[in-house]
């Protein structure tokens, strides 16, 4: 594996900046000047073969099935990027926007609205960059919201089943975190969630479907359970794209919830990022949002005028490229059309799980949403999940998030969005019955799969274990 | 529009194979009474039209000559930058989960980290924050968990912005964050000394700071080392970690910022590059992704996510941080503008440094008073009376003169901060002189 630091050669790198007539920048005085900056020595043609390169080791959605469970990896449209990328966009400085950038704003306050249609929410805030940082506001806001009544409560409820990311933002805001566990058919044991609500229950978060791919049967009865409390009903919409169009999280119950425009509404995921988080609340939770929101008067403009927000939570006001791109995507579909992405979402989820569920165990068998699990129990000589996940590797499909949830034991969650033809998911179906079959005649071939990737079997152990985190010359 | 590949036969034979009679049956599990609700959104779009309504909203922008910085940059970016993240193996991938099919990602990521630990002159940085602000309280939490203290000083120069999303963060988990006063445009070392003690977490300084002065970072983290504090140095131009002595040479502990001027547009503000480097000692505390260099089974050098149990999705609630997507693609542009530009960095952080002090010399000729007489890298505060009003009315003229800065320095009224980059020529700031002589 190359790095770019391997070009090196003094003299290669022939990039010029625009002459400057006026070098009178001598004011800094030398002992606050570096003279030990050595970064790459490399010319243009290097860059561009070097990350075309690393780009081919790759996989991405436009490589093929990406059926990577909660994550909807569903296509990107080539036309968000196009948008992504027009000047009158990306050459706006946020600090003039309001003077400058009335457009940018008024996309801002559209997609604020749209948001606001598809949820039930009665505000929305576009500043969290990712899911988790649309949770950690949401739960600043739950803090800020028993704080202004005054009631002491520190508790916030999460499931069993729930993302790492859930209880990591709860921490964060000082609460303490109480696992909910899921009854024997994946919804939330309504016992357990009685014996655990009481007057220091701030909220329970949720995510709707759940994990398992599950829309919990008992949703408004957790809901009246929650409220009845005083407490707040938190809904990760990580998921959203099983029923986008079918049901609004605020019919449902919930008071607050984040979405993720880099899942549901199909900006692309960036190897990591960026994605955005915006969170949308119920109107005795608006007075709370982060600064500022987009309002409208003669002209868009910034409110900071808000005296019982959580304050600011982002340097400026989110990630406007992926909103831009998240707004055309909405545009382009519209209300039927959203709907109809949930609908395919969940048959071809179904259609898969049908499939796969006479070959491997699903231990929570019944209709799912836009994704299920299975698991590695009773496949022939012991083979694991990561193995099979390694070996579809080979057949050209990313694998499933695996091993997770973590309740169930060697977890595979498949999601495999709408955007994929049923043809493409029976060759993953075959896929996968042609590898149980090889755990049964030949095991050796999952042991040392993958064999037809760039790089073999990674070491993960080693790199642990003597980290190497730059490159050393 | 729609990319929806199955027809209407496809979904019929499908439901037939799962043993429902059609997509309805499928959300049995969803109560009737809150099932298919009416949602209010414009006529669909075709592709065509959606791209010409984008652009007419588009067209209400408005491109200036724009004197601008506060934490954005409008930094040139060669178009190597945009043709390389374009290609979609990049950008169409998550996470890389699966490290034998996400080796590009992996290998540029490990570049990234080797590219801002030479800038920073620290030992380890982590591959992407949101932005300069998160990245700034997600160091500050990060001292308070190394320290086991939780009263936090600011500089009143560090960016306010900044100082806005800190305090949300450190009312969040119940921490103390108190503002040290500045003087002639610094760190009022003096008041510094009075305000620590032995409680104190770290102490946070940005350098260049917020009216583009350079700080005194060595001394402010003497200050902080003697009482057992953290020393964070931020930034909001990283380009001037290719001119000025790195926040790790100067003894700081931890240092994050904005990357924003490294390959990535102004954007409206996002998505922005967080960058966060420390010290090895903080191996085990950082928060974020890590990528470390291994081997495969071949033997074959090869990238891997690492010390993963630092984070959410195997610690949870015990986790250094909550933070899981990050801003992945602008580091890969960060790094492909590293590799390109190259130590011609140097060189161009000199010109943006000359191309301001020509400006600050023009307006001070001009009459404005250059508030803070210490040395700037791109940025500076300009007094002249009458600030708004003329800062208006060059915006009738295609330039934006700096911004207002009294809403959060009320004793700065008149004052615009300017910020210059090699975007504007000294041509522009003739022509801005010239323009400024006769209104």
């Amino acid at each position: 594996m190359q790095t770019i630091f391997l070009f090196h050669k003094k003299g290669k790198n022939k990039y010029s900046i625009p002459a400057c007539d006026s070098i009178q920048g001598d004011e800094i005085p030398r002992s606050m000047l570096r003279d030990d900056l050595t970064l790459v020595d490399v010319s243009e043609v290097d860059v561009v073969r070097h990350y075309r390169k690393l780009s081919s080791l790759n996989f991405g959605v436009d490589n093929g099935m990406y059926p990577l469970g909660s994550c909807t990896m569903k296509y990107n449209p080539k036309i968000n990027d196009v948008v992504a990328m027009l000047p009158q966009f990306a050459m706006q400085h946020p600090a003039t926007i309001e003077e400058t950038g009335q457009g940018a704003l008024h996309m801002m306050y559209q997609l604020q609205q749209m948001l606001c249609q598809i949820t039930g929410m009665h505000n929305f805030s576009l500043s969290p960059a990712a899911g988790a940082h649309g949770e950690l506001t949401s739960v600043m806001i739950i803090k800020k919201y028993f704080e202004t009544k005054g009631e002491k409560r520190n508790i916030l409820l999460i499931p069993d089943s729930a993302h790492g990311t859930n209880p990591a933002s709860v921490a964060m805001c000082g609460f303490e975190v109480k696992e909910i566990p899921s009854d024997s058919d994946g919804d939330v044991d309504l016992t357990k969630l009685e014996d655990a609500l009481n007057e220091h229950v701030a909220a329970m978060m949720l995510t709707s479907p759940n994990t398992l791919g599950l829309f919990d049967r008992n949703i408004l009865k957790i809901a009246d359970m929650l409220h009845s409390k005083g407490a707040l009903f938190y809904c990760d919409g990580a998921n959203l794209n099983a029923v986008v169009g079918k049901v609004r999280p605020v019919d449902m119950g919930f008071d607050i919830m984040h979405v993720n425009l880099h899942k549901t509404f199909s900006t692309p995921h960036g190897g990591g990022g960026p994605g955005a988080g915006p969170i949308g609340v119920v109107e005795k939770l608006a007075p709370f949002l982060p600064v500022p929101i987009i309002e409208k008067a003669d002209r868009y403009y910034l409110q900071y005028n808000r005296p019982l927000s959580i304050g600011r939570i982002h340097s400026f006001f989110g990630n406007f490229m992926v909103m831009l791109r998240a707004y055309t995507y909405i545009m382009m579909l519209g209300s039927d059309g959203l709907r109809n992405v949930a609908e395919h979402a969940v048959c071809n989820a179904n259609y898969l799980r049908t499939k796969l569920c006479n070959h491997f165990q699903v231990p929570y068998n019944r209709i799912c949403m836009h994704e299920f699990v299975i698991n590695d129990e009773g496949l022939p000589n012991g083979i694991t999940t990561n193995e099979v996940a390694k070996r579809l590797l080979d057949y050209g499909f990313h694998a499933p998030t695996v091993y997770f949830p973590l309740i169930v034991h060697g977890a595979m969650m498949i999601e495999p969005t709408e955007t994929e033809h049923r043809d493409t998911l029976d060759a993953f179906a075959d896929a996968m019955l042609t590898i149980k079959k090889e755990a049964a005649q030949n095991p050796a071939l999952l042991k040392k799969a993958p064999v037809t990737t760039p790089v073999r079997k990674v070491d993960a152990v080693l790199a642990a274990r003597k980290p190497v985190l730059k490159w050393d010359d | 529009m729609s990319f929806l590949p199955n027809s209407d036969d496809d979904i019929l034979a499908m439901c037939s194979e799962i043993g429902v009679s059609s997509i309805e049956d499928l959300f049995c599990d969803i109560p009737a009474s809150i099932k298919n609700p009416t949602i209010q959104l414009p006529q669909a779009l075709s592709e065509q039209e959606a791209l010409t309504h984008i652009l007419h909203i588009g067209n209400a922008n408005e491109q200036l000559c724009s004197l601008v910085g506060a934490g954005i940059y409008n930094h040139y970016v060669p178009a190597v930058v945009d043709h390389l993240v374009s290609r979609s193996e990049f950008y169409t991938a998550y996470t890389p989960y699966q490290p034998e099919i996400s080796q590009g990602t992996l290998a540029a990521i490990f570049e990234f980290q080797t590219f801002i630990c030479r800038l920073t002159g620290m030992d380890i940085a982590n591959a992407s924050m949101y932005d300069g602000a998160t990245a700034l309280a997600e160091a500050v939490l990060m001292a308070i968990r190394s320290t086991g203290k939780n009263r936090v000083l600011c500089s009143a120069t560090v960016h306010p912005h900044y100082r806005d999303v800190l305090s949300a963060y450190l009312w969040a988990s119940d921490a103390q964050l108190a503002i040290v006063p500045y003087k002639q445009g610094l760190t009022d070392y003096e008041q510094l000394s009075h305000m620590i003690d032995d409680n104190v977490a770290c102490v946070i300084v940005q350098s260049p700071n917020y009216f583009g002065a350079v700080e005194d970072v060595a001394s402010i983290a003497d200050s902080a080392h003697n009482h057992g504090a953290l020393c964070i140095a931020t930034f909001t131009e990283a380009l001037s970690l290719a001119l000025l002595k790195s926040p790790g040479s100067l003894g700081a502990d931890i240092t994050c910022g904005e990357g924003q001027s490294f390959g990535n547009y102004p954007a409206c503000g996002g998505p922005l590059l967080g960058i966060l480097a420390c010290r090895s000692k903080f191996m085990r505390t950082i928060p974020g992704r890590l990528v470390g260099k291994t081997v495969d089974e071949e033997g074959r050098d090869a990238f891997v996510m690492t010390l993963q149990t630092r984070e959410q999705h195997i610690r949870r609630q015990r986790a250094t941080s909550n933070i899981c997507t990050n801003e992945g693609l602008c580091a890969l542009r960060a790094t492909i503008y590293l590799s390109l530009v190259g130590n011609k960095l140097i060189e161009l952080a000199r010109i943006n440094h000359a191309l301001a002090s020509y400006c600050c010399s023009r307006l001070v000729a001009l009459g404005y008073e250059r508030v803070f007489t210490v040395p700037f890298f791109n940025e500076f505060v300009i007094r002249v009376d009458n600030a708004k009003e003329i800062r208006n009315r060059l915006l009738d003229n295609g330039y934006a003169l700096g911004i207002s800065i009294d809403t959060y320095y009320p004793e700065l009224n008149d004052c615009l901060l300017l910020g210059v980059t090699e975007s504007v020529s000294n041509n522009d700031i003739d022509n801005l002189v010239e323009l400024l002589q006769t209104i």
